[in-house]
């Protein structure tokens, strides 16, 4: 979208270029298939026929980061993880979403030591914060929601760039 | 007659007086498992025989790993389990690390299992061993600073606040 993005202002055609690109973008949400933990596994049984996240627009994990759009963080992330997390973050093209999955991701967890990261929000930002240790299905379903409710405000007229807050979801 | 496990000590420390006298200072016990308490200096003759003799054959070292007393002398002790897989014996040798150089001996040429397992003992305590062949970290990044398994480090990291 580097042609269009941020060349016009808001105007009707724009919005209707939004509605279609927007509608794209929140329905075909490809994460990267990256697990680091137990989380892991609940990401797993989100794909799984019983909770199904296709029905939701997202169901093509992706081996390759260049092929991705989202970052599920499912795990603790330790130091030595940490610099690879960063790497596979930065070869997935823009737009891209981050989603902290569990405690761990969120704030380092139950691991207040030496060796894990205390939250991933200090390698990558972080749109979607998922609350459980493991959060069920449902949570990370819901995580996607509120992520396609985000993709669909963007928007290719010229804005004052705000950064939006994180959203925390409960358990 | 195939003797129980926690005979095996007894065993072995009689084997040990006719083989290599000195070699092993004490035996202990501790939950139905033999311990040997080595001499630092015999080591690896010690290793060697228990590995090369018909009548035990200790061909898997299965566990290298290290006690940090902190407040005693010599302050580690690091502590190796071998298993013979021909007999199913059982036997753990403990072995003082000698403060001033902080090193032992390496055990890789006899065990090549020793390679990975001597690397985290040296990343987690900071023991050295003489003669290894790529001593390097295995657990932490290699640009980590400080052994965390000693006691006196602090438990959330030095970068927490």
């Amino acid at each position: 979208m580097g042609l269009i993005d941020g060349r016009f202002e808001k105007n009707t055609a724009t919005d209707a270029v939004d509605t279609i690109i927007n509608l794209g973008r929140a329905y075909s949400l490809w994460p990267v298939a990256y697990g680091l933990a137990c989380c892991a596994i609940e990401m797993i049984h989100t794909m799984t026929a019983r909770w199904d996240l296709a029905r939701f627009g997202a169901e093509v994990f992706r081996a390759s980061p260049r092929q991705a759009d989202v970052m599920i963080v499912a795990g603790t992330v330790t130091h030595k993880m940490a610099p690879i997390l960063r790497r596979l973050y930065d070869q997935m093209p823009e737009p891209k979403f981050v989603i902290a999955m569990g405690g761990c991701a969120t704030a380092g967890g139950p691991f207040r030591t030496y060796s894990v990261v205390q939250g991933v929000d200090t390698i990558v930002p972080v749109d979607i914060y998922v609350e459980g240790c493991p959060p069920r299905p449902e949570n990370l379903i819901r995580a996607f929601v509120l992520l396609q409710e985000r993709v669909k405000t963007m928007t290719i007229a010229q804005s004052p760039l705000q950064p939006e807050p994180p959203v925390g979801i409960g358990a | 007659m195939i003797p129980a496990q926690r005979e095996i000590g007894a065993l072995l420390v009689g084997d040990l007086a006719e083989r290599l006298p000195g070699a092993v200072s004490r035996l202990s016990h501790s939950r139905g498992e033999c311990y040997l308490h080595v001499e630092q200096s015999r080591l690896l003759d010690l290793a060697r025989f228990l590995k090369e003799q018909q009548s035990w054959q200790f061909d898997f070292l299965a566990n290298v790993s290290a006690v940090d007393w902190l407040s005693r002398a010599p302050r580690f002790e690091v502590v190796y389990h071998l298993r013979s897989l021909v007999f199913n014996y059982r036997i753990g040798l403990k072995v003082d690390v000698p403060d001033a150089s902080l090193s032992l001996l390496s055990l890789s040429g006899i065990w090549r299992a020793a390679d990975w397992l001597e690397r985290e003992v040296y990343d987690l305590f900071g023991i050295r061993f003489t003669g290894h062949p790529d001593l390097r970290r295995i657990m932490m990044p290699d640009d980590w600073e400080g052994h965390p398994y000693r006691r006196d480090y602090p438990l959330a990291g030095r970068t927490a606040e």
